[in-house]
């Protein structure tokens, strides 16, 4: 009989290695969504809980209808607001901490990384004592004499966008402070070298080179804004319903399946273009970026 | 070597840079001449890097002045000085290409885009690179590269062009060549070049005035022949061009030459003007090319050593001769192989013109 040769081995411990990552993947991953792509063409059951297996097309074009429309519309806009405030506050704060000392960069890299350790459902409640009518904010301004009674703050558009921008911020620092880490800053003093400004420099030379991790942040940001419904629950109430709260809600009390995965798969189409379009914009500046 | 008719182009007086408690510069002046070819020789962190640094304005000094064109240059941003550099690791920008690389100054400056175009076109042909414009530097090699940062500093016309050890990361062949091209391009421009480099032959093969550093100050200043053949101290005798230091004690005294002894034998000297006394101590260098090794002496005053190594290097054979237990000569010769066996006694000589005296302490 003869020995099996080295290489057969190696490939069966690759096999070995390999097949329960497809097979979880085939479970957890593709399978759900397969079955979700499925159920968003299955009717729903009028009368009460369950679907059937009866194709149609009604489930996609409900979502014409204005009401759903504007939740979509409410949720992109707040997505890009969101999005936009991340940007203002996240890319000055990654670009300062990226050029710290490693000292300053360890402290300020914790400081970042603090709120992971609380769950985020409970940094939100903070929030509430913070905004609401009777709240920490309020008590202060009136402390100060800035206001006589207390201002609305808490089930406001604003008091969305704040819980949002807070709760993505460290995704929009981190990809940036990671592009600015590797940024060679010989290039900026060449910049300087041959005649630009610090301003002009920054935004000939240190901007473009840092745009990939601003784009990364940018889709971790976006992404996750347009799904995130508990923030614009617990701090909008029920006045900003987004295509997150919509999907939930059709699962849960509507009890309608089959229109909350079709919901939940266009949402995801969405997404998924977004993606397609960032990596082809990356991948240019990639290709650029290496030397 | 320099009249006193060029005009001078750089002044640097009594520059200091601390870092911390880290002086690297210490009272470092230099006059550089228009169209002067200067290069700043001298190990790794002798300060040399600083300096540049400092005249370009991306560093400030500590204390002391830059005068560029007798203008003082305190406060003056490096966007403002009329001195380009051509950074160590060529600083590229890797999202432009060769076109948008080398028209980033001339951009600057807002000048028309026909008029960018004829510039980069006529930079890229100084520096044979034409049809290059569209490529990315990733997409060049070092040599590639090293030319496209050079055009993109001269296109400035700038007054000075520094330039930190440009070739220090091509392999050998390429290094030799673009050191003859470099030197063309300096003489076919005219333009002021301030050359850093560790490599005493680069140094050796393309400057006109030599400044040897250590420890953030000049151990010597010169031409490429007055630092080889005339080394003042013996840091340089052995950092250019490697010579063997020797220390004697002065046994005859001529007009031209001293005759030195040593626990090992005697050897000649030349007295360079040296006002030295007999049985006083005197440092001299000497280089292996110009060292005799026979089996037996011809002249009286000789060394004598032991044979401990040969070694064949660059076409040169490289022999070392112990002379005492911590006294060793290297001596280089042509040849592939000498008659002389490892263990061998043999006796060293040469004439006392090729041996000089370092670390006097006349200043000379």
């Amino acid at each position: 009989m003869s020995k099996p040769s080295v290489g057969t081995k190696k490939r069966d411990f690759w096999w070995m290695c390999v097949v329960p990552l497809y097979l979880f993947t085939l479970a957890f991953i593709l399978g759900p969504m397969i079955y979700m792509v499925a159920v968003s063409f299955a009717t729903n059951n009028p009368s009460g809980y369950g679907f059937q297996w009866i194709f149609t097309l009604e489930n996609y074009l409900r979502i014409q209808d204005p009401t759903y429309l504007q939740c979509f519309r409410q949720s992109f806009e707040l997505a890009f607001s969101t999005t936009a405030l991340t940007i203002l506050i996240g890319y000055p704060y990654g670009y300062y901490m990226g050029r710290l000392s490693p000292k300053g960069k360890k402290l300020m890299m914790f400081l970042v990384m603090v709120p992971f350790w609380t769950s985020s459902l409970i940094r939100l409640y903070g929030w509430l004592i913070l905004l609401q009518a009777k709240g920490v904010l309020n008590g202060l301004l009136q402390a100060l004499g800035l206001i006589e009674d207390p201002i609305k703050m808490l089930y406001t558009y604003p008091a969305v966008l704040v819980g949002m921008v807070y709760a993505l911020m460290p995704f929009m620092i981190l990809a940036v402070y990671s592009s600015v880490e590797k940024m060679d800053w010989s290039l900026v003093e060449a910049a300087r070298d041959l005649g630009a400004s610090p301003v002009k420099a920054f935004w000939t030379v240190t901007f473009p080179l840092t745009l990939p991790g601003l784009l990364s942040g940018v889709i971790l940001t976006f992404v996750p804004s347009m799904g995130l419904f508990f923030i614009a629950d617990l701090l909008g109430g029920n006045k900003i319903v987004l295509v997150g709260s919509l999907i939930q809600d059709q699962l849960t009390r509507g009890s309608n399946w089959p229109f909350a995965a079709a919901l939940a798969v266009l949402l995801m189409a969405m997404m998924t273009l977004m993606i397609v379009v960032y990596r082809k914009v990356t991948h240019v500046s990639e290709l650029e970026g290496r030397l | 070597m320099q009249s006193g008719t060029v005009p001078v182009v750089l002044e640097l007086l009594d520059i200091c840079k601390s870092f911390g408690d880290n002086r690297v510069l210490n009272d470092f002046c230099l006059t550089v001449h228009e169209g002067e070819f200067v290069t700043l020789l001298g190990s790794s962190g002798c300060g040399k890097t600083t300096l540049m640094r400092i005249v370009a304005g991306l560093e400030p000094p500590t204390s002391g002045r830059v005068l560029l064109e007798g203008a003082d240059m305190e406060g003056v941003g490096p966007e403002k000085r009329n001195i380009n550099m051509v950074f160590q690791n060529y600083a590229l920008f890797p999202h432009m290409n060769v076109f948008q690389n080398i028209a980033y100054g001339p951009k600057l400056k807002k000048l028309g885009k026909a008029e960018i175009a004829a510039r980069v076109d006529e930079m890229l042909r100084l520096v044979q690179m034409q049809g290059f414009e569209k490529r990315m530097p990733s997409e060049m090699s070092g040599g590639q590269r090293q030319r496209i940062a050079i055009a993109r500093a001269l296109i400035n016309n700038p007054r000075v062009l520094l330039l930190d050890e440009p070739l220090g990361a091509l392999d050998l062949q390429l290094r030799r060549q673009m050191q003859h091209e470099l030197k063309n391009l300096q003489k076919e421009l005219g333009i002021t070049f301030l050359y850093i480099t560790h490599d005493q032959e680069e140094a050796l093969n393309m400057s006109d005035r030599i400044v040897v550093m250590k420890d953030g100050r000049i151990e010597q200043e010169g031409s490429p022949a007055e630092i080889y053949d005339h080394p003042r101290t013996s840091f340089v005798a052995r950092f250019v061009g490697s010579a063997n230091v020797l220390q004697g004690t002065v046994k005859e005294i001529s007009e031209e030459a001293l005759l030195l002894e040593t626990p090992f034998g005697c050897f000649p000297c030349s007295r360079d003007g040296m006002a030295a006394a007999v049985g006083e101590s005197v440092t001299a260098a000497v280089r292996g090319e110009n060292i005799a090794i026979l089996a037996e002496a011809t002249a009286p005053c000789h060394l004598t050593g032991v044979v401990k190594e040969k070694t064949f290097a660059g076409g040169m054979l490289r022999i070392v001769v112990k002379l005492g237990e911590e006294t060793e000569m290297v001596i280089s010769r042509q040849g592939i192989n000498i008659e002389y066996a490892i263990g061998e006694q043999v006796a060293l000589e040469w004439p006392a013109c090729h041996c000089v005296p370092v670390d006097r302490g006349d200043g000379r």
